[in-house]
């Protein structure tokens, strides 16, 4: 059978089946190919490396399970970051799936990094009302979360003791999934009070904040499992993120080959009804 | 001009005129600190230091007030001048306590403290209330104990501003955008005519897609969007679906409509009955065609995919704001060999419904679904509004572009609100 | 007044919102905050009604003996174990170690990241099964895919490594995400953005008022 024939009648299962050994493979048997940070990967890691020691700093983490591949690394990282800079995290959620997740992943970094709850970081949780809680937040950040996620009374725990709304923050970082996340924020929160914002985004969310990355609303951002690969290598570590671009890698490509046996099969057929 | 829209029009503008009928005296900025000389003895004298230890901290001077502008009389800016003993590597100052009181003599209460080398403080603290006078002064502290401060400053009121300057240019082009579409609501309406709008294949397609599912005896598969009802996609969905409900009844084919949020759920369930009484067949209505699955973005995938593989349904309309789901859906329905027609708002989406659907309606398209399926004049009217607007923010963008390269800033600068 | 009396309160609150962006005043911002807050307590107890949505009508297609009911019978006690497990655990349901969060860890997070797997796979056939070069316009598209899905993965960079910078791949992808991607982007925001507001326009002069009983 001719190739154009032969994928013209090809069952879609044989693609699912490539895609998941190409993905698969690569996890396995790492390929471990080298990375190079793009300017708006340099310009998020800057924004953290540019804060005074002790700067106190907003992390919205809104993202649910599903997009935890991409958004968790790049999460982890950041606050290995943060943490080395004796940053002082006051971490939010406005993901009600993923409230969870994310106190794992910050608790979990914080132990490693020896970090003190409540002196350190403290995790506020999780908040229903999407923009109406970013609006909320600009008039009272202890008003709005009244109880961390264990539900302490935040007013309890000295990293607490000055924060008021967000101009008692040196940054924002926006890690998000989509709605509510990284757009609302510049729209709500960075248009009024003019703190810095940095963003870390799913790769399909990450085009459409390049106009706000332009007009420097944003500082920097992460964009998708490269991006968080990509400020991993700038940090000089092999997480997760660069694990898993291996397999990306190897995705594209098969993507990019897919559209082409597709063309194939196209231009095939034209020429056969053409003669 | 719809009685409604004149009715809310001059409500508005009553809203706006009315504060700069009773406009209250705009707050005071930058008024001349009332200064306690410094032969005047402090409220409470300096910490006594014990023998040995460095010497306390010279005072801070010059403290003056500002009432903070555009708010709601909730802040107020203070300012002073270092304290001599600030300087880099200083072991005698740590840093300087704002102190607060309504009456010059006390009692002082302490409402922050900020390290060495900053001159400046926003006391927005939740005991500062608006309309009551207070004074302030900044005492320094450090090892060797505490200094009161050399002045104080007062009286300080933080009053509330009844328009944020800044947001000039929002007002001037709202307002430009509510005037011209309803000039144009109320054009449609005097020429009695329906104005011009270019087909919209997509649109057009639904009625197609409900016929073909009719005629092959298969139910209509709606999914308004993953949203809640504050975001206009669905708003916009919901609307549609009376209109689809509407041929649904018309042709008595079964409807099915997965919803994701208890309130757009409501009103999925309303506009639906109202489809069918519209078109005189209240008794074909299914109270269970309108179901709430799950908020839960995969959840509701996962149940939308399992209603296609099951049910089979010939047409899938699918409008509203969708997110990373749009893919599966579009690419399971295809599978079926059901005809799709989509449409969102959110850009990123877009490409995957062009991809895997038949029809796709794009951004502003969604919108105007509903002035297009019905035909009503005020309706279109309004769509011919908003393309008027576009063509504002075109020009705006053209002399904006041109005005920066030239080096000036004054519109873009004007443009930018807080 | 059926009509009158919600057309009414929609323009009011409406265009009482939109005042509030406007006027800081406290007679304004004060009744405004308390309206926000108020939606995010309805929200949360919309919830409420659509739970109980959801357990009538699966109830009732077990109790008929739908088609599949077994599937709803497992839908109705996943449901009810989980909000009662959450209920006994208290406050500290989500605290290390509770029976709510290993639900949460072993069978929400895996079911929901296997969901948003599949879009791999999906992307994949959709790329081979749709993505056709029909039209000049189409083929200029299709190149512009090819390098920014090059060059956003490593192995691209390896490709063209040794190209002048102006060359290499990952520097066309950043070109073309900056420039022709992010004026697309823009104008689609801004006609997008328009069409929200004329709805909402729509929706607050009572114009548009079929959302809220189904008629004219």
């Amino acid at each position: 059978m001719r190739l154009p024939a032969f994928l013209e009648n090809l069952d879609r299962r044989w693609i699912f089946l490539a895609t998941g050994l190409l993905v698969l493979l690569p996890l396995l048997w790492p390929l471990n190919l080298p990375l190079e940070p793009s300017p708006p990967v340099r310009g998020y890691h800057d924004a953290i490396a540019a804060l005074p020691p002790g700067s106190r700093v907003l992390m919205s983490c809104d993202y649910d399970p599903a997009m935890r591949p991409e958004l968790e690394p790049m999460t982890r990282t950041t606050l290995r970051q943060l943490f080395e800079k004796r940053c002082k995290v006051v971490v939010v959620a406005l993901y009600q799936g993923g409230a969870l997740l994310v106190d794992q992943i910050v608790n979990d970094v914080a132990r490693q990094r020896r970090q003190r709850y409540g002196v350190d970081y403290i995790n506020l949780g999780y908040k229903a009302g999407n923009e109406a809680v970013l609006v909320l937040m600009g008039q009272s950040i202890p008003g709005t979360f009244p109880r961390d996620q264990n539900g302490a009374d935040v007013r309890s725990f000295p990293i607490m003791r000055d924060v008021r709304n967000y101009a008692s923050f040196a940054l924002i970082v926006s890690i998000s999934g989509g709605y509510p996340g990284t757009r609302e924020y510049v729209q709500q929160v960075q248009g009024r009070f003019h703190i810095p914002l940095v963003a870390g985004v799913t790769a399909v969310t990450a085009p459409t904040l390049y106009p706000y990355l332009q007009t420097g609303q944003l500082l920097g951002m992460l964009g998708g499992m490269a991006g968080a690969a990509e400020y991993e290598d700038l940090r000089l570590e092999r997480g997760q993120a660069s694990h898993g671009m291996d397999a990306q890698s190897l995705a594209h490509v098969f993507i990019a080959l897919c559209i082409l046996m597709g063309n194939v099969v196209q231009w095939e057929r034209r020429r056969r009804e053409a003669s | 001009m719809h009685r409604g829209a004149r009715l809310s029009l001059c409500a508005l503008l009553l809203a706006l005129l009315a504060p700069a009928a009773h406009a209250q005296p705009t707050a005071i900025t930058g008024a001349p600190p009332v200064i306690i000389p410094e032969a005047a003895p402090p409220q409470s004298p300096a910490t006594p230091r014990p023998p040995g230890s460095p010497p306390a901290p010279q005072p801070a001077r010059g403290l003056v007030w500002k009432d903070v502008a555009d708010d709601a009389g909730r802040a107020l800016d203070l300012a002073w001048q270092l304290s001599p003993d600030d300087t880099t590597g200083s072991t005698v100052l740590r840093g300087y306590v704002i102190m607060r009181s309504e009456s010059p003599g006390g009692p002082w209460a302490l409402v922050d403290s900020v390290p060495a080398g900053l001159a400046a403080f926003r006391d927005q603290s939740a005991g500062l209330r608006r309309d009551v006078e207070y004074f302030y002064r900044v005492d320094t502290h450090g090892p060797g104990g505490v200094t009161p401060a050399g002045s104080l400053t007062g009286p300080a009121i933080a009053t509330s501003q009844w328009f944020n300057a800044t947001r000039w240019s929002v007002l001037l082009l709202t307002m430009i955008f509510f005037a011209v579409v309803l000039f144009f609501i109320q054009n449609a309406q005097g020429e009695g005519k329906k104005p011009f709008v270019r087909r919209i294949p997509g649109i057009d397609a639904i009625e197609e897609a409900i016929g073909r599912a009719t005629e092959m005896g298969r139910p209509v598969l709606y999914v308004p969007g993953v949203q809640d009802i504050e975001d206009m996609q669905t708003v916009q969905a919901l609307i549609i679906l009376e209109s689809v409900a509407r041929t649904t009844a018309r042709y008595q084919t079964p409807l099915k409509v997965p919803v994701t949020y208890p309130i757009p759920f409501t009103i999925a369930q309303e506009m639906v009955r109202g489809g069918y009484l519209h078109e005189g067949r209240p008794e074909n209505y299914d109270p269970d065609s309108v179901t709430f699955v799950s908020p839960e973005q995969f959840a509701y995938v996962a149940a939308i995919t399992g209603i296609m593989m099951r049910d089979k349904p010939a047409a899938h309309i699918m409008l509203g704001a969708f997110f990373a789901e749009s893919l599966l859906l579009a690419e399971t329905g295809f599978a079926t060999g059901a005809i799709q027609v989509a449409g969102t708002a959110n850009a990123d989406q877009l490409p995957f419904f062009v991809v895997a659907c038949d029809y796709t309606l794009i951004g502003e398209e969604l919108f105007a679904a509903s002035a297009y399926l019905s035909g009503e004049p005020k309706l279109v009217g309004s769509l011919k509004g908003a393309d008027f607007m576009k063509i504002l923010v075109i020009a705006l963008v053209l002399v904006g572009c041109l005005l920066e390269t030239s080096g000036q800033h004054g519109l873009t600068q004007w443009l930018a609100t807080q | 007044m059926k009509r009158e009396v919600p057309l009414l309160l929609t323009a009011a609150i409406g265009l009482f919102m939109i005042l509030s962006f406007f006027v800081p005043h406290h007679a304004v911002s004060v009744p405004a905050d308390f309206l926000q807050q108020s939606a995010v307590i309805v929200v949360a107890f919309g919830i409420v009604l659509g739970g109980a949505n959801l357990l009538r009508v699966n109830l009732e297609a077990v109790v008929k003996r739908q088609g599949d009911w077994p599937y709803k019978v497992v839908l109705i006690v996943s449901l009810v174990a989980t909000v009662l497990v959450g209920l006994i655990e208290g406050r500290d349901f989500q605290a290390a170690g509770t029976r709510s969060t290993w639900i949460y860890d072993q069978v929400y997070s895996p079911m929901s990241s296997a969901m948003f797997a599949l879009l791999a796979f999906f992307i994949a056939s959709a790329a081979f099964r749709a993505f056709r070069i029909r039209t000049p316009e189409a083929g200029l598209l299709a190149l512009a895919a090819f390098i920014v899905m090059l060059g956003r993965v490593p192995l691209g960079h390896v490709l063209t490594a040794g190209l002048p910078p102006a060359l290499r791949i990952e520097n066309l992808a950043e070109w073309i995400m900056d420039v022709p991607q992010n004026a697309a982007k823009r104008a689609i925001l801004i006609g997008a953005a328009l069409g929200v507001m004329a709805t909402g326009l729509r929706v607050i002069l009572g114009i548009e008022r079929s959302y809220f009983s189904g008629e004219d």
